[in-house]
């Protein structure tokens, strides 16, 4: 930000850069975007903000040839752009960095970065020496020679290394680039490399690139971002200056009213122990003890890889016991099999949503019935009226938005996707009702609801088990906290003893302790590096989220 | 069931989408866009054929066609099960000819016994599909090559106990002669069979938790698990099914034929189900498709290929039509899924 800025020189009547202009975008009966107009000025950084679901994703799919816009047009440099594809948008000049890396696996570096535009001799082979001076060139002019070994092979990569092979392939290539977006870049970045990239940016920025960059994080967007545009529900909630706002307003704008009252805090929980698990072990954790009371609600805490949705699966009866027991209401049981942990009362909403819990292609009525048909059905003949009565209620109950419940799943919005797999649960009524990152994805609207959700739950008799990498979720709303490491728990935390910092020194415990003691054997030391390592992202979207709120 | 509820929580800016709609659009919204474009498709193929011979569409041939239709349509439905819960049968056709084989041997070796004869004959036809449920679920094989290893193997076991010769003579039993040739209430007791068939899987698939249960099973297999299913159960309880329906149909053939048939016959009933069952709009990933439209798509296919016979076309061209209308069906299907253009397909 130190460097000068060399002053673009904005031609009077057309708005140069990349823009959207009236861009609304459906899909099925939900309206992604609705009248989308911004303008994304080159030599300037310009953060796009809002609620997951806000339409973000959406907007940078249809700038960067993904997704056709229902409606209006995209431009760049105040010439209309039609992107039927990503290679359009390619040859246009517009390029993202998604979120996720696509990387070839067994192919090196060099050959990832150039795919599908590999030099080659006059033979038609590859030519391995242009190619190793292309890539040579590229990384020292980007500043990535140091951090990346183009022989390396796509398997080998870590996340930032990852990321780092996708901004080569943004910067590389014949048509230099105009306008580069940024899909929350730093997501799996430590400190270290989220400085080399902002660095980069800088640079894009001063060679008049128009850069467009999403992010949740406040300190990164106020860091980088020269204005700062707010989507809500798929419309323009404003455009900012980044140096005459503050994170209030963007808050307001983002959310459009106020956030304290997020937390429903009550205090319901009985002495009568539902689950009660001792020494659990299977392939993924050891020697879990842990207990959930009625009208519980118990958070496991810790980084990711610690275990804890392994642990989530085990007690939905998915993962093989090796030892220990789980018992509920008093019972041991014998958990072979999902179906066993459903008959005994054990109710999962998963952590990948879309991938463990939901039949996209179904309606909200077939998802909410699925594990209440038995108490459905006559003979074997499911009783519609019934059926449809279960689940309007809860989807009234949960506030599930949706024309109607003979909607198909798949198109609802994240929250309200999630709703269903808790309405699932819910007409079920579970003793035990796991949890797994049941706010990932979700809109701050569906995340307070979701909360509401938990402590109506609570208040049932319902012993709740929430796993959530978000510290404040944890600290809000767990009347106890459980943390885990590497697949084994490491404290134990009341609700007054809880503090994000408590919190954080038992997820990283083992790796503290490890550092601390000098006479740790070397291969104790690597492994423990090697769990830090993996843990990083999370690890570092903690400290985020800390630095945050402090 | 029959009219929309109005929203549940009405956002202001939502697509109003209609609370109710008028009679014809709910009847063809229960239709299908698929089964629509399959019913004008017959009409089109009806109306062609019967504008070049009018003999066409006479109440005989419409009965010839039916019969013709019988057997595959048997093979159509079940295969319909076993691609909603994610597979695929592809030793169907060789496992009616076993049946059929098998039947007609058992019937004469135990002193003309049709009973025998049937029973062994679908017992069989279970055992084989409960075998090639347990190879694809335990044996972990992908469904298409366990079951092509059984197109070829089965076949070979027909051709092995039978010599590769027709078996058996069964048109003086006044059973097989029923099954072939009898009417109930005009029609065919083949055709009877197909109805029973297709209504009771109907229903099993629409009305029951075992259906929901299939689907969810081919929806999304995870959550499925998750959500407490049986997986194991139901996938070899699919297989049992196809081929205890495979069978049947081997059944019908040596009744219609009149002796046991190892190979003609049944050679090719495997595409002739899958192509009705996708022209009919399963999705070969699973969890989409129902009865109705792989009935609609068998009609279609065996009105085409009566019709390319009434006009005397070379049977060769009915196979290049067939794979032709495989392929077409599949691409339209996945067009609809709007998956993009890159690579192997998901």
């Amino acid at each position: 930000m130190t460097t000068p800025v060399p002053p673009p020189v904005p031609p009077p009547n057309r708005s140069p850069g990349l823009s959207a202009e009236g861009v609304s975008k459906r899909f099925g009966a939900v309206r992604a975007l609705e009248g989308v107009t911004l303008d994304f000025p080159p030599g300037r950084v310009t953060a796009l903000m809002g609620e997951n679901g806000a339409g973000k994703s959406t907007l940078l799919r249809i700038l960067t040839g993904d997704h056709r816009p229902t409606e209006g047009r995209v431009l760049l440099d105040g010439e209309t752009v039609d992107l039927h594809s990503p290679q359009d948008a390619r040859r246009a000049g517009i390029r993202i960095i998604p979120q996720e890396p696509e990387i070839i696996p067994h192919v090196p570096v060099a050959e990832n970065v150039y795919a599908g535009a590999l030099p080659r001799t006059r033979l038609r082979l590859l030519d391995r020496a242009g190619l190793r001076r292309r890539i040579t060139a590229d990384l020292a002019r980007l500043g990535f020679a140091k951090v990346l070994d183009p022989d390396l092979l796509g398997s080998e990569l870590t996340p930032a290394q990852r990321q780092l092979v996708e901004i080569m392939r943004a910067l590389t290539g014949s048509v230099p680039p105009r306008a580069i977006a940024f899909d929350e870049p730093t997501s799996s970045l430590s400190e270290h490399e989220v400085e080399a990239l902002f660095a980069l940016i800088g640079r894009l920025r001063d060679a008049g690139v128009a850069v467009v960059y999403v992010s949740h994080r406040m300190k990164e967007v106020f860091r980088l971002a020269d204005r700062i545009a707010v989507l809500r529900d798929g419309r323009v909630a404003g455009v900012v200056e980044a140096a005459a706002t503050d994170e209030a307003e963007l808050v307001r704008l983002m959310v459009g009213r106020d956030l304290s009252s997020l937390f429903v805090r009550q205090q319901v929980a009985t002495e009568r122990v539902v689950l009660d698990v001792r020494g659990l072990t299977t392939d993924d954790v050891a020697g879990v003890s842990l207990r959930v009371r009625a009208g519980e609600v118990v958070a496991l805490a810790g980084l990711i890889g610690a275990g804890r949705s392994e642990l989530a699966l085990a007690l939905a009866g998915d993962a093989p016991v090796r030892s220990g027991t789980v018992a509920l209401n008093g019972e041991v049981l014998r958990l072979r099999n999902p179906r066993d942990a459903v008959a005994a009362g054990i109710g999962l909403a998963p952590e990948e949503r879309k991938a463990q819990a939901l039949f996209l292609q179904r309606s909200i009525r077939d998802n909410t019935s699925l594990v209440s048909l038995h108490r459905l059905r006559r003979w074997r003949f499911v009783r519609r009226r019934q059926e449809r009565a279960l689940a309007q209620e809860y989807a009234d109950r949960l506030r599930v938005r949706a024309p109607s419940v003979e909607a198909d799943v798949r198109t609802l919005s994240g929250g309200n996707q999630q709703k269903v797999v808790l309405a699932r649960w819910l007409a079920r009524k579970p003793d035990l009702l796991i949890l797994d990152e049941p706010t990932r994805g979700v809109d701050v609207g569906a995340k307070a609801e979701i909360y509401r959700i938990i402590a109506d739950l609570a208040r049932e008799g319902t012993a709740v088990l929430v796993i959530s990498s978000e510290l404040p979720e944890v600290l809000g709303l767990a009347d106890r906290i459980v943390v885990m490491q590497n697949g084994r728990t490491t404290g134990e935390l009341s609700r007054d003893q809880a503090t994000e910092e408590a919190v954080l020194a038992l997820a990283m415990a083992e790796d503290l302790a490890a550092a601390a003691d000098p006479t740790t054997t070397g291969a104790c030391a690597d492994a423990a590096t090697a769990s830090a390592t993996d843990a990083t992202p999370d690890a570092d979207a903690d400290a985020a989220q800390t630095g945050e709120t402090r | 069931m029959t009219t929309a509820t109005p929203p549940t929580a009405p956002a202001p800016d939502a697509g109003a989408l209609p609370a109710r709609s008028g009679g014809p659009r709910r009847l063809l919204a229960a239709i299908g866009g698929q089964n629509l474009s399959l019913i004008g498709a017959l009409v089109a193929v009806v109306a062609l054929f019967g504008w070049l011979d009018p003999n066409f569409v006479g109440w005989d041939n419409i009965r010839v066609i039916a019969e013709a239709a019988t057997i595959s349509g048997l093979l159509a439905v079940v295969q319909t099960v076993v691609i909603i819960c994610g597979g695929l049968d592809i030793s169907v056709g060789s496992q009616a000819g076993l049946a059929s084989v098998t039947s007609a041997m058992v019937f004469t070796s135990a002193g003309a016994d049709p009973y025998l004869g049937i029973g062994a004959a679908l017992a069989i036809g279970a055992g084989i599909g409960l075998f090639n449920g347990a190879v694809i679920v335990y044996g972990r094989v992908n469904p298409t090559i366990a079951t092509l290893a059984g197109l070829a193997a089965y076949k070979g076991v027909a051709q092995l106990v039978s010599d590769g010769r027709a078996q058996g003579y069964v048109l003086g039993d006044p059973v097989f002669v029923f099954l072939s040739r009898g009417r109930i209430a005009g029609l065919p007791t083949m055709v009877w069979l197909l109805i029973l068939t297709a209504v009771a899987v109907h229903a099993l698939l629409t009305y029951t938790d075992i259906g929901r249960n299939v689907y969810a099973i081919g929806g999304n297999d995870t959550a499925a698990r998750l959500a407490g299913i049986n997986l194991n159960k139901y996938l070899l309880a699919a297989y049992a099914l196809s081929g205890t329906v495979a069978a049947l149909a081997g059944v019908l053939l040596t009744a219609r034929t009149g002796s046991g048939q190892p190979v003609s016959g049944s050679e090719g009933l495997e595409l002739q189900s899958i192509t009705a069952a996708a022209l009919g709009g399963c999705a070969l990933k699973g969890g989409r498709g129902g009865v109705g439209g792989t009935l609609l798509a068998v009609a279609l296919l065996g009105a085409l290929q009566n019709g390319l016979t009434v006009q005397g076309i070379n049977s060769f061209w009915q196979n290049v039509a067939q794979g032709a209308l495989l392929v077409a069906a599949v691409v339209i299907q996945q067009r609809r899924n709007r998956e993009r253009a890159v690579g192997l397909p998901a």
